[in-house]
């Protein structure tokens, strides 16, 4: 008996000691310095080439960056805000989350930690104001997209004889046109898991840039008007023309509402083309390049920007963009910060992926082909630029009422039950 | 020895303990939180509740998991019941409930995205990337929007997926529970002159009756916890929305914390009743043992 105890006694001590081991190693990462944990969305071609920005980074620092990428950004975001538990530097989705969590006090006034004056150097007042909530910065922007696009298929036009149009009248003729020979013009993906009906919101804001020009725009995604407004409603029946038309779009509403947004412009490059016209904003690029690598930008493939309808407005520039913040202030999560702010790392970023740097120092050598050069000369010469609607709206709505009513438009559904019920959730998101 | 008392504490202490941690008290913080705004800071009531019931996509997710409550549990233990009398009488048992019980091992995540590809829509002309839609076009029929027309394909299809997994579990209980059934039985039965289908109904189901009804219960809770199906092939688009998406977009998506709140409790005390009679069973059975 006695001895048995012994026995016991020396085996647990022998475990005592093991797991003290055991948690000293799997904690001594935690100490060395040279970590920071990232959270972002990117994964597959993104992520990639998010990596190899970090190279240059991780080598010269020493810094070891741990980046952890999900679709369900918000949802994780959430729920380690709300367990103490963030990650030291996030990507956002959207301004929109930004303002939430400044609001919140999760994120780290970045004056403290860049140089403010190089800063307004680099980038147009917008896109600081932007990233700014209450006079505060709390995000930079590492890249742009610029959405107000339709690409089309160069080779396809000049086989049956047509031209790119530079107005909406144009352009609906060229529909009518294309559907007049029995093919359809427009390709639409509505489609994209859980987040599905975004880039209908797209067209629904280049027409409102179009039709009422910056100002209403302001007041509408700022809830000022309401969303049963004459302009809200003409944005959306000029997007029911085409979209709900099925005579214009390949598939008609049932092939628009299941199609994957990615997917949606290979219908532009199959033999015969099966559409025409595809409107999507610059990071589409990637996804005609994955699936036909053998196209040729400008050739194959090209864009025009999306035209004007009511020429009092011109054309407006609509764009989206991937902003990072910091949510926990180490030395290392500051020096990732201050690289990630360097015209260095956002030309490497843009570069791999084909998308518009929102930060004046990125030279124009530094994209790769002419379109994105294109496209960024769009963004920096538009007289009106607007950033995203949906994304800056509260996310019961630009992530929520809004989506879900493109899909039930779309669908079928009257417009003023669709416009009431964003209303409806509009009031309660806004008001609070 | 000394019985109850400080003693009788002492031993169940670690259990209640967890109880509490782990049950009793999320459910109260939760029915607490139900009661607070947006962001759990002012006390607004029953608010939450009224919003939630005057809210259409909650009604359509009340519509959609009483249709779930009714389609699910009803083919998951009807199928399970013919597949487990049927198997039973095949040389080949072993391997049919195999192949059967595979779904199971699925993930609802991975399940989900296995469906998705068999409901893919492509327009007629264009060949078909998904089996569902590639036996309509061989039938000679037009594609299907499987996941897109509502309010009832779309809301089958799902339906079909979740019994497409849970089948399997139903059967196998259900089998055991048939094979328990003793032979003597049916055979003086079939000696009496009662046709297979007469078996059946007379003596094997009356038999196998509270295994049947657990199965129905476990399928109950399960169809009122029903999310991963929903969230990964619809979101709840077109008219498929179901309460645990919803908890899971008020939640995560629009950051409000009351109303998330509110539909748990909700959900808990729809599967409370369910809770108390399978436990009631269980303690009549436990009695007559």
């Amino acid at each position: 008996m006695q001895r048995r105890l012994h026995r016991t006694a020396g085996r647990m001590a022998k475990m005592v000691v093991l797991a003290t081991a055991v948690a000293v190693l799997f904690s001594l990462p935690a100490l060395g310095a040279g970590r920071v944990t990232m959270l972002g969305t990117w994964g597959g071609q993104e992520l990639e080439a998010f990596l190899k920005v970090l190279e240059p980074f991780e080598q010269e620092t020493g810094i070891e960056v741990e980046f952890t990428g999900t679709r369900d950004l918000v949802a994780v975001l959430t729920t380690r805000v709300a367990a103490g538990n963030p990650p030291d530097v996030a990507a956002l989705p959207n301004p929109g989350q930004m303002v939430e969590l400044a609001a919140e006090g999760h994120l780290v006034d970045l004056s403290k930690v860049l140089d403010m004056q190089t800063l307004r150097s680099q980038y147009a007042p917008v896109w600081l104001d932007l990233g700014s909530y209450q006079g505060k910065l709390y995000a930079i922007f590492i890249s742009a997209d610029l959405k107000s696009l339709v690409w089309y298929n160069p080779k396809a036009f000049a086989a049956r004889g047509y031209a790119v149009p530079t107005t909406w009248d144009e352009m609906m003729a060229l529909s009518d046109k294309i559907a007049g020979t029995g093919a359809t013009p427009w390709a639409i993906g509505l489609e994209s898991g859980a987040a599905s009906g975004w880039p209908g919101t797209d067209w629904i804001e280049d027409i409102m840039l179009r039709t009422a020009g910056p100002e209403v725009y302001d007041q509408w995604v700022a809830h000022e008007i309401s969303w049963t407004h004459p302009a809200v409603r003409k944005a959306w029946e000029i997007f029911g023309q085409i979209a709900r038309n099925p005579r214009y779009v390949y598939g008609g509403t049932t092939g628009a509402l299941s199609t994957n947004f990615g997917d949606a412009v290979s219908f532009l490059f199959t033999e015969p083309p099966r559409a025409y016209l595809h409107r999507q904003a610059t990071f589409i690029q990637s996804f005609i390049l994955q699936a036909n690598p053998n196209l040729v930008a400008g050739k194959d493939y090209d864009f025009f920007a999306l035209p004007p309808i009511d020429p009092k407005w011109g054309t407006p520039a609509l764009g989206a963009a991937d902003m990072v913040a910091m949510l926990r202030d180490t030395p290392e999560a500051r020096a990732l910060m201050r690289y990630l702010a360097s015209p260095e790392a956002q030309q490497r970023w843009v570069a791999a992926l084909g998308k518009v740097s929102a930060n004046r120092a990125v030279p124009m050598e530094a994209y790769r082909d002419p379109l994105t050069r294109k496209a960024a000369q769009i963004l920096v010469s538009a007289q009106v630029f607007r950033f995203d609607g949906s994304d800056l709206m509260p996310a019961a709505v630009g992530s929520g009422a809004f989506w879900e009513g493109i899909l039930r438009y779309v669908g079928g559904e009257d417009l003023d039950s669709v416009l009431e019920s964003i209303e409806a959730q509009a009031q309660d998101a806004y008001g609070r | 020895m000394r019985r109850g008392g400080a003693w009788a504490w002492g031993f169940t202490a670690p259990a209640l303990l967890l109880i509490g941690f782990y049950l009793a008290y999320p459910t109260l913080a939760t029915i607490y939180l139900s009661l607070l705004d947006r962001q759990s800071q002012r006390f607004v009531g029953l608010r939450n509740y009224v919003d939630l019931f005057s809210s259409n996509a909650m009604l359509t997710a009340l519509r959609n998991n009483v249709l779930w409550l009714v389609l699910f549990t009803t083919l998951t233990v009807g199928l399970g019941l013919a597949l487990a009398v049927l198997t039973d009488r095949v040389r080949y048992e072993a391997a049919a409930k195999a192949l059967i019980f595979l779904p199971m091992a699925i993930s609802f995540v991975g399940a989900g995205v296995i469906w998705k590809f068999v409901y893919a829509y492509r327009p007629a002309g264009a060949p078909q990337i998904g089996l569902a839609n590639q036996i309509m076009v061989m039938l000679g029929r037009e594609p299907v929007g499987w996941l897109i027309t509502q309010p009832w394909v779309n809301n089958l299809a799902l339906i079909v997926v979740g019994v497409w997994i849970w089948t399997g579990f139903a059967m196998v209980v259900l089998s055991a529970a048939y094979k328990g059934i003793p032979k003597e039985l049916l055979e003086a039965a079939r000696v009496d002159g009662a046709n297979e289908w007469q078996v059946f109904w007379r003596i094997s189901l009356p038999v196998m009756q509270s295994t049947v009804a657990v199965v129905a219960t476990t399928m109950v809770i399960n169809v009122l916890k029903v999310f991963d199906i929903v969230y990964v092939m619809t979101n709840g688009n077109f008219g498929t929305e179901v309460m645990a998406n919803r908890m899971y977009k008020e939640m995560f998506q629009f950051r409000h914390f009351g109303r998330a709140s509110a539909i748990a409790v909700i959900l808990f005390m729809a599967i409370v009743p369910v809770m108390l009679a399978n436990i009631r069973r269980f303690r009549q059975q436990e009695a007559t043992r």
